[in-house]
């Protein structure tokens, strides 16, 4: 059996970004977001980055997007070096690969209709044909053809992250990749959008990276995790592995922090989510202040 | 008479509701956003109220505290424990002497909640010398950092002398546990207090949380979103939809035995473990209306796999108020 073809290859990846000074005599030291990560993402793989907030996880999905420079290390895209490259030679990748953010309401331009949303994207990459297509990914994503002629702002949270979607969609790339796609939805819409996901990883053979603060979403979303911790990666495995059997302190504590409607029926109580997390740094004393949290 | 001398006349029973809300209604401008909302709480009992956003969870909340925004207006009664007066009628003097004492807050947001411009031992101090808890200058600094070291913030002494930016978000919300529960208060209101926190450092906020009212024999109102959250913490859940509590219940029974069809969807829908063969989560069809769309009748008919003819009238409450539901069709359950 062939080999799947390797899409990703990050070697020795850091990324460290320039911090304010905060006192007249001291220069703060710059903060390293992401700090010698190596991984592989192969074609058709589900990969899922957990990890807290400040871990570094978004740094590492905006340089695997070529939206962040890495200050060192490599990461390469079907064979060819992202790192050091201009936007203009990154068509290529723009065609290759779509993002999904958290907040559609951030990342939808409030004055544009639902049409040149999804459109943008082939604009930009010259294709014919738009109508058609804004058409065939409204579809897709289980929103009514009216629905083009509309503003963001008419649509609740779960329809504006289809739009997102849709829109990731247009140029028909192979991977997608989506940071926290669902954490600002409520519970309902939720699993709306991750049956969504689903459908269309499968359907249009996508490639999915997908980040989350959130083990159980990316426990049934992805079939690969990598636990990240202050800009490393602490654990790698299949996904069942990761969450029936951590092998590291760390991932050991995230897993049992989650609480869970089983173990809540089995008599859970809060201080039994609590477990010793090694405390060279606890994720409280870790946590950049003057940083908000996630929401 | 004053709050205070109430208060006097009614010392701590066990056996009496620390707060009951009966027939909470809270109506702008022609749109009713909160409708005979009834529950109570008793003394160290912790009661859980979910629902998703637009559900009337924090209106709730302000509705209790006396919070309201303006142009909305409540309707119902709501009663304190040793205050005769109904909450809902007395002046705002009284109440903030209540605010802050008897009743305590922890909000989502703290930056929002903490003052700025003020370091946060003083703040947690203030607390204690507005309502005269403690008199002297002195005294209100060594009591605040002992209410930050029962919080477990590292190095009580040094935090009390930050200003809340200098504080990571779960230092924050520890610091707003430490206030609210700083005068022992009968009822603790908790509004989504860990939705912005890691789940490592959500977990000691809810056990803080809990040992917090333990230990004070507080009743504590939890409100999220989070179902597996609230089912952890708390003893007794309210489920909440389009500003009716739509259920009631046990924790136990209500998670295993739901009766209301929103109740069945959201635990169906909050479990990533349970999929069909084809790996698909259940969903709610639909999406949460925005104020004032909802339904007439039953707020959930048109989300509903059940809704018929017979639910364009609102089914009324069958069951106890404490363990209850409101639909024409519950499941097979426990009784009705």
């Amino acid at each position: 059996m062939a080999e799947p073809e390797v899409i990703y290859d990050v070697r020795d990846l850091v990324c460290r970004f320039r911090q304010p000074r905060t006192s007249l005599r001291h220069r703060t030291p710059p903060l390293t977001a992401v700090d010698g990560v190596d991984l592989q993402v192969t074609a058709g793989q589900r990969f899922g980055l957990v990890g807290e907030s400040g871990s570094g996880k978004s740094t590492l999905l905006r340089c695997l997007a070529a939206l962040q420079q890495p200050t060192s290390g490599s990461v390469r895209f079907r064979g060819q070096e992202l790192a050091g490259r201009r936007d203009r030679q990154l068509r290529f990748l723009r065609r290759d690969v779509q993002v999904v953010f958290q907040d559609p309401m951030a990342s939808l331009d409030p004055r544009m209709r639902v049409r040149e949303l999804i459109a943008e994207p082939l604009v930009a990459q010259r294709a014919s044909g738009t109508h058609e297509r804004v058409d065939e990914l409204l579809d897709a994503v289980g929103l009514p053809r009216g629905s083009a002629s509309r503003y963001p702002h008419q649509f609740s949270g779960g329809q504006r992250q289809r739009i997102a979607i849709a829109r990731a969609l247009a140029v028909r790339p192979s991977v997608l990749l989506a940071d926290e796609p669902v954490s600002a939805l409520d519970v309902s819409v939720r699993a709306q959008i991750l049956n969504l996901l689903q459908d269309l990883v499968e359907r249009f053979h996508l490639t999915l990276v997908f980040v989350a603060h959130d083990l159980a979403v990316v426990r049934h979303v992805c079939d690969t995790v990598a636990v990240m911790r202050t800009g490393q990666l602490v654990e790698h495995g299949s996904a069942e592995e990761i969450a029936t059997a951590p092998q590291h302190p760390y991932t050991q504590a995230l897993v049992a922090a989650v609480p869970t409607l089983r173990r809540a029926l089995h008599g859970a109580t809060p201080s039994s989510l609590l477990r010793d997390v090694p405390s060279e740094a606890t994720p409280d004393a870790a946590a950049r202040p003057d940083r908000p949290e996630p929401s | 008479m004053s709050a205070d001398a109430l208060a006097a006349a009614h010392p701590k029973d066990p056996t009496v509701s620390v707060l009951e809300v009966r027939d909470l209604t809270v109506v702008t401008g022609g749109h009713t956003l909160l409708e005979d909302v009834t529950f109570s709480l008793g003394p160290g009992e912790r009661v859980g109220l979910i629902g998703e956003s637009g559900s009337g969870k924090s209106l709730t909340a302000l509705a209790v505290m006396g919070l309201l925004p303006e142009g909305l207006t409540a309707t119902g009664t709501v009663q304190l424990r040793g205050v005769e007066t109904d909450l809902l009628r007395i002046g705002e003097r009284e109440r903030s002497g209540l605010r802050g004492r008897r009743l305590g807050m922890v909000f989502q947001e703290p930056m929002t909640a903490l003052n700025p411009l003020m370091r946060v031992g003083n703040q947690v101090a203030e607390v204690l010398r507005i309502h005269g808890t403690v008199d002297d200058r002195e005294d209100a600094t060594q009591r605040a950092q002992r209410l930050l070291a029962d919080v477990e913030l590292p190095d009580p002494g040094r935090i009390a002398r930050r200003y809340p930016h200098q504080l990571s978000g779960g230092q924050r919300q520890r610091v707003m546990l430490a206030m609210a529960l700083a005068n022992g208060p009968d009822v603790l209101i908790c509004d989504e207090p860990t939705t912005a926190l890691d789940v490592t450092v959500q977990a000691q906020m809810l056990q803080l949380i809990a040992a917090g009212v333990a230990d004070r024999t507080s009743g504590l109102l939890f409100i999220s979103h989070d179902l597996p959250v609230v089912a952890t913490v708390c003893e007794r859940l309210l489920v909440m939809y389009g500003g009716r509590i739509v259920e009631a219940g046990p924790t136990e029974e209500l998670l295993t035995r739901p009766r209301h069809p929103y109740t069945e969807g959201l635990l169906a829908a909050s479990d990533l473990e349970a999929v069909d063969d084809q790996g698909r989560l259940p969903t709610i069809p639909g999406a949460v209306p925005p104020d004032g769309r909802f339904p007439s009748g039953c707020v959930f008919r048109n989300r509903c796999p059940r809704g018929d003819e017979a639910c364009t009238v609102w089914p009324g409450w069958s069951g106890s108020d404490g363990d209850g539901v409101a639909c024409w069709y519950p499941s097979e359950g426990r009784h009705g």
